[in-house]
């Protein structure tokens, strides 16, 4: 979709011819060896077919492999699928588009969305009456600045994973599960992965909104409000005071010495009793022969435990010349059951498609990752969040490692060079 | 940035010159080079010619007129070099200056370039690019509006928009003429019409062909512009959209529909209203000596400064000084002529040198884990001793690691001029009674110091932007209490700019040129009067 009179547009349009020209005589010059895409049927009458470019990562290729030949099947229209590595591709599409090297589609985590239209470099996309057929949160994820920027296909949250063995039952609170913990006889009654460098806000999120200090305020739409920074409250110091209670000063809960990667082998080792964690352990923890349990999250502070969901979807080039074909292929087609199914069969990821999370939900373990996430809310987007992360982890590390005398000053502190940040 | 591989631990430079010069000049057609030299010749400049038209022939298409003139000259240039008889310096050393040119001065160039733009997050692209993008993010939906399923039809090479509403009201409109009530079209089995007398209706291969042109497409609701306008995004589905706002290309602003509020530009490369609010997308544009003066201004960066660049020549120079004195006692104990698997102990030694930083520093970050690492675990008996995470301990722990990583490459080198060093003098120094202490410091060392001190100095160029080691062992950690940034006590100078560039709301490339230039010109001087007082040395041969 183009907005009428683009200056730009002739411009791409040439440079397109250019590139298509240049790429005939390249065949020719090999001898026309390596490519069949002359040839292909294009089913619904013309003789034309379009080539799409779209980026992924080795994880979901492939998935995407086998729909890309559906789609060439169906649509006539080839997908070209450009492998590159998941940390790069922002910041390569980034700096791709605008010289007209980028893809028309890639598959991105939506905590990217913010920096991604910053620079002007995707498209909104409309999805319609479509947008009911996939879970609220997932829609409001793709959401950025009052326009949706892609199609969902995969919901991510962390759950509470119970080792059954040690302990039989679920419990509500925080104080509860650590008590259950320490009763099992557990070496580490409750185990969540920090960083000895930056703690981690992203895990300890749930147990922060439990105080009923949310990060950003939320508008009805689901959409943030950056201006604003909300857990500067009475409930984000009291929550600066539990880190602190439960830290290495106190009950030992949390400790930033226990990376992902310990708690998951002392878990995985039968010596944790809780696990706060995403489905992507859930393999290795039914390798290790674990009999676990997903438990919703506890609350440690009264209030509902929200954790951050992350959102994967397919995002249309701003800089496409294929933008109906890219539209065709992100809205029309990996929207539906069919190809959303195929991702969740090759990725396990729990899908956005509300009929085929059902589906998916026949495993108890999707289904109880997925009922969880419905609480959730979306991690923001907006660029700044880099900054948040940096000052949020370092204070919680701070209050874990019990190097502050006054936690709720700590948590105000920090909350002013949050703030500082925004408006400089 | 970071840009110096693992692989150049301090630069090795053979000095290859252009020796035998005299063998140019005019030589008998019977005796050339020899018959494979002329085939060989002929096939590589073949080869390097066929690349370049190829390479010439896809500029010239895209219209890059700079480049294809400057790769034409280089092209031509090349094969006069290679064709003409003599001139066997300027054959020796052109491929060498072409890619110091091509890898060195054009990155330099470039970074220089950008030093003097905003270039950055927010600032990606050109101002058309920007004004397209606002334009694209602006146009939205109006709420409640009717999703049309849409057909493409062609009037005699005009598009039209033939819509069905979810009612099954159908209506035909083109970019000129508003949507009009259409009685007679044909239609499919859902109720969707696909057709109308006097039309082509466009399949979808057609649609496609034509994307471009149907992308563009906007029909008007009515003769009311504010009523909206329809647009498709996929040929099949069609969608009233308004924008919010609206770009006045004479006057060059936009402006809120809704608010009435005008953004002009800024001339910062953005577009601003009079409050002070900006729209999200901005562009590219030059900024003078704004960044150089911002990372001199800027408080952010005068807090920490001090105590970093002190740092920063700490951590190089005691790199620098141990690895070279781990690797000469190393490589003299194995120099030994009666040691038994002399080789199998270097191969070992030079193991480190193999493994990449990137990796050691996330491995050794595990390793010194204050409570579940290797080292106060295994090596320490369960000690408790934060090697990360206290501000001292950590710069000991970046020093250990980063002397285990260059170690290596010292004894590589000090065992390769140790075997060139002439024997009899060690002798002769025996015979006159020197013990092996005096005969070190007298004798090898200086011989060794007059091949060794360029790569010294070239080692500590590379400590001074050694990104890698702090960056994947503590990240610069832990941080400084009495700044609100995110630099903390192992951080150098190349890793708060990093932080300071690319860590706040987005990427400055720009700032970050300028602040990495400041830094190539620090590192530049230190090594060129290094290099100048190494000349004393020389005087010693």
């Amino acid at each position: 979709m183009k907005v009428q009179n683009l200056p730009g547009t002739t411009r791409r349009a040439f440079t397109l011819t250019a590139l298509g020209a240049s790429a005939a005589i390249a065949l020719a010059a090999c001898g026309g060896g390596s490519t069949e895409s002359a040839e292909s049927e294009a089913p619904a009458g013309g003789e034309t077919s379009a080539t799409l470019t779209m980026w992924t990562d080795a994880e979901r290729a492939p998935a995407l492999k086998d729909i890309a030949a559906q789609f060439k099947e169906d649509q006539g229209i080839e997908v070209d699928l450009v492998i590159k590595d998941f940390a790069a591709v922002r910041d390569d599409f980034i700096t791709q588009a605008p010289t007209g090297k980028g893809p028309d589609v890639l598959v991105a985590p939506h905590d990217w969305l913010g920096t991604l239209v910053q620079n002007g470099v995707i498209a909104p996309v409309q999805l319609g009456d479509k947008a009911d057929d996939f879970t609220e949160a997932s829609v409001q994820a793709m959401t950025y600045e009052g326009q949706v920027y892609g199609v969902p296909y995969a919901v991510e949250n962390i759950a509470l994973i119970r080792n059954t063995e040690l302990v039989g039952e679920a419990h509500e609170t925080f104080d509860d599960v650590v008590a259950a913990g320490e009763a099992s006889g557990a070496e580490f009654p409750f185990l969540v992965g920090l960083d000895p460098k930056q703690a981690d806000p992203y895990h300890t999120y749930p147990l922060q909104t439990s105080f009923g200090a949310p990060v950003f305020e939320q508008a009805e739409d689901g959409s943030y409000d950056v201006s604003q920074l909300a857990m500067n409250n009475d409930g984000g110091k009291e929550f600066a005071q539990f880190l602190a209670d439960n830290g290495d000063q106190g009950t030992k809960v949390f400790n930033s010495n226990v990376t992902g990667d310990i708690a998951k082998e002392k878990f995985l080792a039968g010596e944790g009793a809780y696990f706060l964690t995403g489905p992507w352990n859930v393999p290795a923890i039914e390798e290790a022969g674990i009999d676990f349990a997903i438990d919703p999250l506890p609350t440690a502070g009264g209030e509902a435990a929200q954790p951050f969901i992350g959102v994967n979807g397919f995002l249309v080039s701003s800089y496409s010349e294929n933008e109906l074909a890219a539209n065709e292929f992100v809205v029309n087609y990996l929207s539906t059951e069919a190809a959303q199914d195929a991702l969740f069969d090759q990725g396990g990821r729990p899908p956005a498609l509300i009929s085929s999370f059902e589906k998916a939900a026949s495993d108890p373990v999707i289904e109880a990752f997925g009922e969880i996430g419905t609480s959730g809310v979306p991690m923001p987007a907006a660029p700044e969040m880099q900054a948040v992360w940096a000052d949020w982890g370092a204070t919680e590390l701070n209050l874990i490692k019990g190097n502050e005398s006054d936690p709720a000053a700590a948590w105000e502190e920090m909350s002013k060079n949050i703030e500082a940040k925004f408006n400089g | 940035m970071n840009g110096e591989s693992t692989s150049t631990r301090g630069a090795v430079a053979p000095a290859a010159g252009p020796k035998g010069t005299g063998r140019g000049g005019r030589r008998l057609p019977t005796n050339p080079d020899g018959m494979i030299g002329i085939v060989a010749k002929i096939l590589l400049l073949g080869f390097v010619d066929a690349i370049a038209a190829f390479a010439l022939f896809q500029l010239a298409i895209n219209g890059e007129w700079l480049v294809f003139a400057v790769s034409l000259i280089v092209t031509i240039g090349i094969n006069w070099i290679y064709l003409r008889r003599g001139g066997l310096p300027a054959k020796y050393l052109a491929p060498g200056i072409l890619f110091l040119l091509l890898f060195q001065v054009f990155a330099m160039v470039f970074s220089t370039y950008i030093a003097f733009t905003n270039y950055g997050d927010g600032h990606n692209s050109s101002k058309e690019d920007a004004i397209d993008s606002i334009q694209l993010s602006a146009l939205e939906r109006v709420p409640d509006s009717p999703q049309y399923a849409a057909t493409v039809l062609d009037d005699g090479g005009e598009l039209a928009l033939l819509v069905t509403d979810p009612d099954g009201n159908v209506s035909v409109g083109t970019a000129e003429e508003p949507l009009e009530p259409v009685e007679s079209a044909q239609l499919d089995s859902t109720g969707k019409a696909v057709g109308l007398d006097g039309y082509t209706t466009l399949a979808f291969g057609d649609i496609l062909a034509r994307q471009g042109e149907v992308a563009d497409l906007v029909v008007p609701i009515s003769d009311n512009l504010d009523d909206g306008t329809l647009q498709t995004q996929d040929g099949s589905t069609a969608y009233v959209f308004k924008p919010r706002l609206v770009y006045d290309e004479a006057a060059d602003t936009f402006t809120d529909v809704s608010s009435g509020k005008v953004y002009t530009d800024s001339g910062e490369g953005t577009f601003q209203a009079e409050d002070g609010s900006t729209l999200g997308v901005g562009w590219k544009i030059n900024v003078g000596f704004d960044n150089f003066v911002r990372a001199f201004t800027d408080q952010n960066l005068r807090g920490p400064l001090l105590s970093v660049i002190l740092w920063t020549f700490a951590f190089a120079g005691i790199s620098v000084a141990a690895t070279f004195a781990l690797g000469i006692f190393l490589a003299i104990a194995f120099n030994r002529a009666d040691l038994k698997g002399k080789r199998i102990y270097r191969i070992l030694m030079i193991l480190p040198y193999a493994f990449p930083a990137f990796l050691s520093g996330l491995v050794w970050s595990g390793l010194m884990n204050a409570e579940f690492g290797f080292i106060n675990n295994a090596i320490l008996g369960g000690a408790y001793i934060p090697w990360l995470t206290d501000p001292v301990l950590s710069k000991i722990s970046v020093l250990i690691v980063n002397i285990w990583l260059g170690y290596p490459y010292m004894f590589l080198v000090c065992t390769g001029a140790l075997q060139s060093l002439p024997e009899d003098v060690e002798e002769a120094a025996r015979i006159d009674g020197a013990g092996a202490w005096t005969i070190f410091r007298v004798i090898k060392l200086p011989l060794l110091l007059v091949s060794l001190a360029p790569l010294l100095i070239s080692s500590f160029a590379f400590n001074f932007n050694n990104f890698n080691v702090i960056y994947m062992l503590t990240g610069g950690g832990p941080r400084f209490d009495d700044t609100n940034l995110d630099i903390g006590a192992t951080d150098i100078l190349i890793t708060m700019v990093y932080k300071v560039a690319f860590g706040g709301a987005g990427r400055d490339y720009g700032l970050a040129s300028a602040l990495a230039i400041i830094i190539f010109i620090v590192v530049g001087v230190i090594s060129a009067i290094s290099f100048r007082k190494t000349k004393a040395l020389e005087e010693i041969n």
